[in-house]
């Protein structure tokens, strides 16, 4: 059984939860963490925020994002659990360890690759503050003005 | 090259008086790039709204790649990324 898995999990709970039930909620999901050895790497709550369409009754929820290392019957425990609950309205699982190691393999490379070129061109390895051109984020025109057309 | 698509006066060449010529400026579209690729982003990620944002206009479809000129790869990133937002409720699936 492999435990070193990575995921991301994020449920949303229901506006009218208090914020006990919230924290109760996250005792849970530790526990459940704790009882097939996983570790909770990370736990972030994004406090309440609108839904982007209405579900049912609710038209606002809170957002907690819990990032676990574990295996994947822990992580069927979580969502049988979490589907139970009556506070929760949404949740999903994401497995990240694999993307993450591409996504940090294609940084290391891109920075080594840039490190090398500057240093053959005889600058320091690492970009000075102030260097190059200057991009001002409103004169990106690439995308929006022209996204009428054709459609 | 700054100018907007259709109306650049001076994109390619410039030239003008010849209806050969103006037929063919009037096919010439700016040429789009690919977001992720230009500006090094590597992760597209569900939880970042901000980033899809421009990708899902108005109605909450996905803006196809041949307006956007998103590559293959990313437009495909893009898509998982969209379709996860979208169940946790932070893209609308739809909108009227």
């Amino acid at each position: 059984m492999s435990q070193n898995r990575q995921y991301e999990l994020i449920y949303v709970v229901s506006s009218d939860a208090t914020d006990q039930q919230i924290a109760d909620l996250h005792t849970q999901v530790e526990e459940i963490t704790g009882r097939y050895s996983g570790i909770l790497d990370k736990t972030e709550n994004w406090g309440r925020r609108k839904l982007a369409y209405e579900i049912g009754p609710h038209k606002e929820g809170t957002y907690v994002l819990e990032v676990i290392t574990g295996s994947g019957e822990l992580m069927k425990e979580i969502d049988r659990r979490l589907r139970v609950s009556d506070q929760v309205i949404r949740h999903l699982t994401v497995r990240v360890d694999e993307e993450n190691r591409v996504i940090e393999r294609a940084r290391t490379l891109r920075k080594e690759d840039s490190q090398r070129r500057r240093v053959a061109r005889g600058l320091p390895p690492e970009r000075q503050p102030g260097e190059g051109p200057q991009r001002n984020d409103d004169d990106d025109d690439r995308f929006g003005a022209d996204v009428e057309e054709g459609m | 090259m700054r100018e907007g698509r259709g109306r650049s006066s001076e994109g390619r060449g410039g030239r003008t008086g010849d209806k050969k010529d103006d037929k063919k400026r009037t096919l010439f579209r700016r040429r789009k790039v690919c977001k992720f690729c230009a500006d090094k982003i590597d992760d597209i990620n569900y939880k970042d709204v901000k980033l899809l944002g421009p990708f899902v206009p108005e109605r909450g479809k996905i803006l196809p790649r041949r307006i956007s000129g998103t590559c293959a790869t990313h437009q495909r990133k893009l898509q998982t990324a969209i379709k996860r937002a979208r169940q946790l409720a932070l893209i609308p699936y739809v909108t009227e």
